[in-house]
């Protein structure tokens, strides 16, 4: 028994030192560990536990995440139960009351955020794997990304007050330089609004909305459902008569099934990046548009 | 009826008004005067206040989400409205402090001939039902009630302090020990349709209980250990009752049980890694107070799932070996078992798996059964999965029993938590 007990108390020692006065933030995915960054600069050290080409609702809940929460002084998810399968039994485990729901130390970006997809009627399985408090692909519009950073900064500022100017310096440099950005995407994409577009999940409603683009149908026949081929035949007639030339594909799918689709319609299949890290170029939340929106205008010229 | 009960209440009103009005004295031009003064300035009062209750709140939105200067492109409609609201919310709303529900149906099957142990030809063998929510800011709380053919059990139900300092998570209630590694595993997330044999003969099986294992009342405290990097390291203590399936047998007040687990942890790669376990396990038996079981045990679990198709491809190994020495009346028994087990998952919706099982019996370790099964599992969504096991057992009776088994397990409610 005192064995036992022993197990369980060995060394007490201050768990959560701030390093050099930084804000330890963790972020459930690699977008809003970018988005921490950009606001946070070098008074923060930021990492993310899933990897930006991982799918964000299957994670596992490895003990090693638990070592990354445990000295968290900041977790930021993104909410609406896109991280139900793995995150709750962490948050409780890892032995740090200052990330617990509820706490100042958490922080659900989903608040701050447009959400798009919010279920008005009654939602079941027969749907699929729904999400019933609206599409947590949020992340993919940069208005959102400038939302989620204004409210981290002020979170930041009030765990960090001292540094409150210098996290609003890097809030208005971040807005100055995503409105920019924004003008250029917004050019780049301005020939294809209203393009009509076929995607494997339902991850990019609110990069369709911004961009103008009209997904029409999915891979999948509904969310987390592998497509049959009965779904199939219908995708390929539909795609056929509403001349639909291009596929998104999450970097998590496989692509067998959007290549066959694509070599019967003609359409060509495009791995669009849901999340910053998912390929090495793509480091921020600036390039993670970039890439995607290089990615879309080369598909909607190649399907001209 | 009502006409007339409307006249009478005019009548009797009317004539009240007409003396109220009647009995206001009359008033000089100062005495108005001073009123209208006063009315003014209560005015002002109320402009006042109006004008900070304004600024507050064009300053609340800005503090509390999507700031005013964000708002300009497409303008995002505001989390609440800054108005206030007519009415509180409905009897519904309430609701919203319900804890999360689940309930999970499994279903089991079973054909072929076994004499020694035998199940069921169809059973609904256990519909769990889960009741989870956050207590208050320091705890939550999770409720497994397991529900059988002839009654309803309690398999946990404890609350976890998530607010404790010094990184310790203190578990009071009933809960499955966190003995070896597959112990702590409900059976629907189990690999297979069955416990391991070695759970069978020496962590307290019977044949009038089909969820075997040791679970107890109690608590449990388990703290992450400061480790070199790169490694996890977490140990757990827990103190119960005494009184777990045939195993444990509290006779007397003083008569707990304890068991302890250290786990360690390392991703060898960002797709690999590996635990190992050590556990170790106290208690009275059904002999006495005098009579102790003891139960040492080592597990060992090595993962691969490629992140890049983790809903696709992954593999899993483990193995549990445990140790039991039971005192009997003249002797001590000393008995060892074990499992070995695979799992690939060939693709979105199908795992393939095998395992082997040997165990001495616990009460008697001259006597040793044996097995292996095939198992195949095909996952129709993440809410419901059908699988088949092929069970091959040699009792130390001398029989052979070859049975297949098959499994329905089905979920609706809340999205549970996935197993790791």
């Amino acid at each position: 028994m005192v064995i036992v007990l022993l197990a369980g108390m060995v060394a007490l020692r201050p768990e959560g030192a701030r390093a050099a006065g930084k804000v330890n933030v963790v972020a459930s995915t690699t977008d809003l560990a970018a988005l921490a960054q950009e606001v946070g600069g070098d008074r923060v050290t930021v990492t993310s536990i899933a990897r930006g080409y991982q799918d964000p609702h299957y994670v596992e809940a490895k003990p090693s995440f638990l070592l990354q929460l445990k000295r968290a002084d900041l977790l930021v998810v993104v909410g609406l139960q896109l991280e139900i399968g793995w995150l709750p039994p962490l948050v409780t485990q890892c032995g740090n009351p200052k990330v617990q729901p509820g706490a100042p130390g958490y922080f659900d970006s989903s608040q701050f955020a447009q959400i798009l997809e919010v279920p008005t009627a009654q939602v079941t399985r027969a749907m699929g794997d729904v999400h019933p408090l609206g599409n947590p692909h949020y992340w993919l519009d940069p208005q959102n990304g400038l939302r989620i950073a204004q409210g981290i900064a002020q979170k930041l500022s009030q765990m960090s007050p001292g540094d409150t100017a210098y996290f609003a310096e890097r809030v208005k440099s971040f807005q100055q330089r995503i409105t920019e950005a924004e003008k250029r995407w917004d050019e780049q994409m301005k020939p294809y609004r209203g393009r009509k577009i076929v995607t494997y999940h339902r991850s990019w409603p609110n990069l369709a909305t911004r961009f103008g683009l009209n997904v029409v149908d999915y891979v999948e026949p509904r969310a987390g459902i592998p497509p049959s081929p009965a779904h199939l035949v219908e995708l390929i007639g539909m795609m056929k008569r509403e001349n639909i030339k291009v596929i998104f594909v999450e970097p998590y799918f496989d692509l067998k099934t959007p290549n066959s689709v694509a070599a019967q319609t003609g359409a060509q299949v495009v791995v669009l990046l849901p999340s910053v890290g998912g390929e090495k170029e793509v480091t921020d939340y600036f390039k993670l548009f970039d890439y995607d929106v290089n990615l879309m205008v080369r598909a909607f010229q190649a399907a001209r | 009826m009502k006409g007339i009960a409307a006249v009478a209440c005019s009548l009797f009103l009317l004539p009240g008004g007409v003396w109220a009005q009647s009995t206001v004295p009359p008033q000089t031009p100062e005495k108005t005067e001073a009123r209208f003064r006063a009315l003014e300035e209560r005015i002002r009062a109320l402009e006042e206040e109006l004008r900070v209750v304004k600024a507050a709140q064009t300053q609340a939105p800005a503090q509390s989400a999507a700031p005013v200067e964000v708002a300009q492109a497409p303008a995002p409609p505001p989390a609440l409205p800054s108005y206030g609201q007519i009415g509180g919310a409905g009897g519904s709303a309430a609701k919203a402090l319900n804890p999360d529900i689940g309930v999970i149906g499994n279903f089991i099957g079973a054909t072929g001939r076994n004499q020694i142990n035998p199940l069921g030809a169809l059973s609904l063998q256990e519909s769990e039902v889960s009741l989870q929510a956050i207590v208050d800011p320091y705890a939550r709380a999770d409720f497994f009630l397991a529900i059988g053919e002839e009654g309803i059990e309690v398999e946990e139900g404890y609350v976890t302090f998530t607010s404790v300092p010094g990184g310790f998570v203190p578990r009071v209630g009933r809960m499955r020990a966190a003995f070896g590694r597959t112990n702590s595993f409900h059976n629907h997330s189990l690999p297979w349709v069955d416990r391991p044999m070695v759970a069978f003969n020496l962590m307290g099986g019977s044949l009038d209980e089909a969820d075997v294992g040791i679970k107890d009342a109690g608590i449990s405290v388990s703290r992450i250990l400061p480790s070199p990097n790169g490694l996890f390291l977490e140990a757990t203590g827990e103190l119960f009752r005494g009184d777990s399936g045939s195993l444990f047998k509290a006779s007397r007040r003083s008569d707990v049980s304890v068991v302890g687990h250290l786990k360690a942890y390392s991703d060898l790669t960002e797709n690999t890694n590996l635990e190992l376990g050590g556990s170790y396990g106290r208690g009275h038996n059904d002999l006495g107070s005098s009579f102790i079981t003891q139960l040492y045990g080592l597990d060992a679990t090595l993962r691969w799932k490629p992140l890049r198709r983790a809903i696709y491809r992954s593999f899993a190994a483990r193995t549990e070996l445990v140790w039991s020495r039971r005192d009997e009346v003249t002797t001590t028994q000393r008995a060892f078992g074990l499992f070995g087990s695979l799992e690939y998952r060939l693709g979105r919706r199908w795992f393939v798996g095998g395992r082997y099982d040997w165990s001495e019996r616990a009460r008697n370790s001259a006597q040793h059964d044996s097995g292996g099964s095939f198992v195949l599992t095909y996952w129709p969504s993440e809410f419901s999965q059908i699988r088949g096991q092929l069970r091959r057992t040699r009792y130390a009776e001398g029989q052979t029993a070859n049975e297949l088994l098959l499994q329905v397990l089905f979920t609706i409610g809340a999205h549970g938590a996935h197993p790791f």
